[in-house]
């Protein structure tokens, strides 16, 4: 009988369905075989920082596939988060309960990622095409140099700030330095667990698939398609793009929450206009617009690199073939050709199969 | 008070006058044509009615509205609708989702209720659907609802263009030569729809045609361009013998 309403159902809450669900059964898989003992404390490694790839995947696909703009300023967003969300963990952890220190550390560096979103947002959207790409980029990279050159701390008398060197924050003996410039926030007590990952990769997709499938998502995706007709039905170009490129703000900052409380420390150098490109990469490999496919290139590139540790010199070579391997097979029209006349026959060997069984 | 008066409207590219002194008065459910050799200003004028131009001089009011210079989302929610010469669908988006795009304005409903599905998602879903589905019907494209616009011919794409206009419930449509590339049986059919949209909608429509039988055989007041300038205006056979018309399609002084 389910599978009868299986059937019936309409095709974007079948795929809705699929989405959610492969990542649900990777999370079981992964548990069982952790539980088994049968992965590798290298694999074990990986999983936080794939939810983090994955959920930045997703959310820059926002901004490249349904709202058609080249955005190369995803790990600055990223890093606003992880930094904020990081202070906030690193000040909260000794005097309130774990979970509510970790909340609001997600809460935090998704607020603030969203805030410079916005801020970032207002003169960018006016451009767009390779103008708009070039000063997100230039954006993502002021954001990581002025953190490079941040210094914070506290002590008894209060907060200490400067854009110079540690000596100028003027911290007394008995202060806590959390900001240390290039050297970035260090000792960080590490709590990002593959749960919470699951978690924030579930929400991000239950956000962003639902947003797509509603009113304010069909304005997004219409600015994309054609900006002049938009307009000319009444959508509001600023609003929708805002809203989208916030959005999209918002996840990467909690990925980079996610990220940052994954390891023993955080330096601002690590979300560099190579880590945007690496997200655009899974975007695109995955295929604009096109969530699953996100979801998948993000996980099986950031694992691709550690798999291949093995082969040194040869490591990067065989990526980049890889990466122009699953090109060809998602985007070549005639491997799209292929694709399709597998999935038919198999429709049709199932079908015949269906046929089988009634006559007998 | 008609619907829609234009007086003295002008616009300059730099040095070139592209349109000047246009006067312009569209009453509620009337058929009006605006005709002219190539670059007379005709795409010009809509440009300027749909605030994608912002005219240099004069005035545009819509139901005792100013709406001069505004940008084009407040005018298409002041109620002026157009379809484009060029078509213009979202190509990637379905048939249906093309109509619901523009029912933006009239279902409303917030980007919250939108994420987290609250109750009166489904209700106002529901109802957009049921709008956009009979605006379809209308153009006998309920059919190809779930296909990408991109898939649809060309006649239906323009189809699905005037369609989704309408999805902006107008007072006024601009339609952009919605015959062009049609054959003379679509022309026909496309004549009886436009008529029956007007007289079902009860709204003004102004278009914009080389097709001289879709015009004549349609509009009750036909204004003639050239140069950017007014140089006739009257019922199909008055400009039909005008030799100022006859003199500007087919050259001469």
């Amino acid at each position: 009988m389910p599978l009868t309403r299986l059937k019936n159902m309409k095709k974007s809450t079948k795929s809705k369905i699929i989405t959610y669900g492969i990542v649900i059964v990777f999370y079981l898989v992964v548990q069982i075989l952790s539980g088994a003992g049968l992965t590798s404390s290298s694999f074990e490694g990986q999983l936080v920082p794939i939810c983090a790839y994955v959920v930045l995947a997703v959310s820059l696909n926002l901004t490249v596939g349904f709202l058609g703009e080249l955005s190369l300023g995803h790990a600055g967003f990223m890093s606003a988060g992880a930094f904020s969300g990081v202070l906030v963990w690193t000040v909260l952890n000794q005097n309130a309960p774990t979970w509510l220190a970790v909340l609001l550390a997600f809460i935090v560096g998704g607020c603030v990622a969203g805030l410079f979103g916005f801020l970032i947002g207002i003169p960018v959207l006016r451009l767009s095409g390779d103008y708009l790409a070039i000063v997100t980029l230039a954006f993502g990279e002021i954001i990581k140099n002025v953190i490079n050159a941040c210094y914070l701390g506290y002590d008894s008398k209060g907060i200490h700030f400067s854009l110079k060197d540690a000596a100028s924050m003027g911290l007394e003996a008995d202060g806590t330095t959390l900001i240390n410039g290039a050297m970035g926030i260090t000792r960080i007590k590490t709590v990002s667990t593959f749960t919470i990952g699951i978690v924030l990769v579930l929400l991000s997709l239950f956000v962003i698939i639902n947003l797509i499938n509603s009113r304010a998502g069909r304005a997004i995706t219409a600015i994309r398609d054609n900006e002049i007709a938009a307009q000319s039905v009444g959508i509001n170009l600023t609003k929708y793009k805002l809203m989208a490129f916030v959005t999209s703000a918002v996840f990467a900052g909690l990925a980079g929450v996610l990220y940052g409380l994954n390891y023993s420390s955080l330096v601002a150098r690590r979300f560099d206009y190579n880590t945007s490109i690496q997200i655009l990469v899974f975007v695109v490999l995955g295929g604009m617009g096109n969530l699953r496919g996100s979801i998948i290139a993000a996980a099986l590139l950031t694992v691709l690199p550690e798999m291949l540790r093995g082969l040194d010199d040869y490591r990067m070579l065989i990526y980049a073939v890889v990466l122009i391997v699953m090109m060809i097979f998602n985007q070549s029209p005639q491997m799209i050709a292929w694709r399709k006349r597998i999935a038919e026959r198999f429709k049709g060997f199932r079908k015949s199969d269906a046929k089988k069984k009634e006559v007998a | 008070m008609a619907l829609l008066e234009v007086s003295n409207l002008g616009i300059a590219f730099g040095g070139l006058q592209a349109v000047s002194q246009l006067d312009l008065s569209i009453e509620k459910g009337h058929l009006y044509g605006l005709i002219g050799p190539n670059g007379a200003g005709k795409t010009t004028v809509f440009n300027m009615l749909t605030g994608v131009y912002r005219p240099t001089e004069g005035n545009i009011v819509l139901d005792g509205k100013d709406i001069t210079g505004k940008s084009p989302e407040v005018i298409s929610k002041a109620g002026i609708a157009r379809t484009f010469q060029n078509i213009r669908l979202f190509s990637e988006m379905s048939v249906l989702d093309n109509v619901k795009v523009a029912l933006h304005n009239q279902v409303r409903y917030s980007m919250a209720t939108g994420i987290l599905r609250l109750p009166s998602f489904k209700e106002k879903e529901h109802e957009m659907n049921r709008r956009a589905h009979k605006l379809l019907q209308i153009f006998d494209l309920d059919g190809e609802c779930n296909l990408k616009a991109s898939q649809l011919p060309y006649g239906k794409q323009r189809k699905l263009e005037i369609a989704r206009a309408l999805g902006t419930n107008p007072k006024l449509l601009l339609l952009d030569e919605p015959a062009a590339g049609m054959n003379p049986n679509e022309t026909e059919e496309l004549m009886q729809t436009v008529r029956s949209v007007r007289d079902q909608f009860g709204i003004a429509i102004l278009l914009i045609e080389h097709d001289m039988n879709f015009v004549m055989g349609i509009c009750e007041e036909i204004t003639v361009l050239d140069y950017g300038r007014v140089i006739a205006r009257g019922d199909g056979k008055s400009i039909r013998n005008n030799p100022k018309v006859i003199a500007a399609y087919l050259g001469g002084d």
